[in-house]
């Protein structure tokens, strides 16, 4: 008989459920298959009502993140076998509402991120005639490693900050910030600077630093809230100090 | 609909969330927590050497007598264990400080970035030169 796996996965159903319970299922244990292949098998195989969000399978949609066995992962690129032959437990995501099943409510962070203008802002566009923006490798460097994002929000569920203060801004949309901020083509640091620099922004973290850990595209979240309060600390003397203030 | 309510937090048919509220134990969920509030927990460590430090000059300054008294308070037992643990706190304080400065700070130079223990390194060197200079200050004899 072929090697089975145990998943304990979290069931919740809004209509029926006070609170999510775990449910185990019993999955082919194969060595190429991850946490994701076992999902897809209780949908098609067991039970087609169990509910979770994926899409790409490589790493790249970032809508598969889900807590296994306590840590924030995507589904697709954790392998069973690195948890074989212990049962495996699937969760939805920390720090989120539970809509149902393994689906999080994601609203929260969608509006986080968009107070953050993550776009080029330009005090002037340039006519299309004039050609594009052009830039270095070496000022595409400067940002590269943020753009790396995929909004999967694994460091909101690793970061015990959003999880006690539901205000705070959170890793993703602050690094996705910076990536605007150190870009060459944009000119809206100014206009970021008032979200970034208060106590929901940046001051909020305590530099946890495990949003870092979790990050699947190592954009090093954390890195980056900590580079942006030396920005805006720097910023502050300068208004403080200088006659003619930051600018 | 009360006064008081704001018109958002009414949505037809929303769907009945389920939020889990974070346990007042959550820095016991996993080592990288618990090593996290060790670490901000130090600071109370780095409060106490920084008010003795300024009760220490306060005597200094009310003359020989008022500072004999400081030192004997200071031979009490209970001080002395309090300022080994205060050490230790602030020792373990400083090392994660510096190990977390690379983190915070991006220096470039001709466009690449700096590794990590360039920026740690010269910190722990500047600690262990002050260091040395203090003690040689108070063990010259």
């Amino acid at each position: 008989m072929a090697e089975t796996i145990k998943l304990e996965v979290a069931r919740y159903s809004p209509e029926r459920d006070a609170a999510p319970r775990l449910e185990t299922f019993e999955v082919p244990y194969r060595k190429d298959w991850v946490v994701l292949d076992a999902l897809n098998y209780i949908k098609d195989k067991a039970d087609g009502s169990l509910t979770y969000r994926w899409s790409c399978r490589m790493g790249i949609c970032g809508s598969c993140g889900m807590m296994v066995n306590g840590e924030p992962k995507l589904t697709c690129a954790t392998f069973l076998a690195d948890y074989a032959p212990a049962p495996v437990r699937v969760e939805p995501l920390r720090n989120f509402p539970v809509i149902r099943d393994l689906v999080i409510a994601m609203t929260d962070f969608m509006q986080k991120l968009q107070r953050m203008k993550p776009w080029l802002i330009r005090k002037e566009e340039k006519p299309v005639s004039e050609g594009e923006y052009l830039q270095t490798p070496e000022q595409l460097d400067l940002y590269k490693q943020y753009s790396m994002c995929i909004n999967c929000m694994l460091c909101y569920a690793a970061c015990p900050v959003y999880g006690l203060d539901p205000f705070f801004s959170g890793p993703a949309a602050i690094a996705l910030a910076q990536r605007y901020n150190l870009d060459s083509r944009d000119q809206g640091a100014k206009e970021r600077f008032t979200t970034l620099s208060q106590h929901e922004g940046i001051w909020g973290c305590t530099f946890v630093g495990e949003c870092t850990e979790v990050c699947p595209k190592h954009v090093d979240p954390a890195g980056a809230i900590q580079q942006y309060k030396l920005t805006a600390a720097t910023q502050w003397f300068k208004s403080m100090l200088l006659p003619w203030g930051g600018k | 609909m009360k006064s008081h309510v704001p018109a958002h937090s009414y949505t037809p048919y929303h769907p009945k969330w389920y939020r889990k509220r974070v346990s007042t134990y959550w820095w016991l969920e996993s080592w990288a927590f618990t090593k996290f509030i060790l670490r901000e927990l130090t600071s109370l460590g780095v409060a106490y050497v920084v008010a003795l430090t300024i009760l220490q000059i306060h005597m200094l300054s009310h003359g020989p007598e008022a500072y004999a008294g400081f030192e004997d308070l200071m031979k009490n037992p209970f001080i002395i264990a309090l300022n080994v643990i205060s050490f230790l706190l602030v020792v373990y304080h400083t090392i994660t400080w510096f190990n977390l400065a690379p983190r915070a700070m991006t220096v470039r130079v001709a466009g690449k970035r700096v590794p990590g223990f360039l920026i740690s390194g010269p910190n722990f060197v500047a600690w262990l030169v002050v260091s040395a200079i203090v003690a040689w200050f108070l063990l010259r004899g």
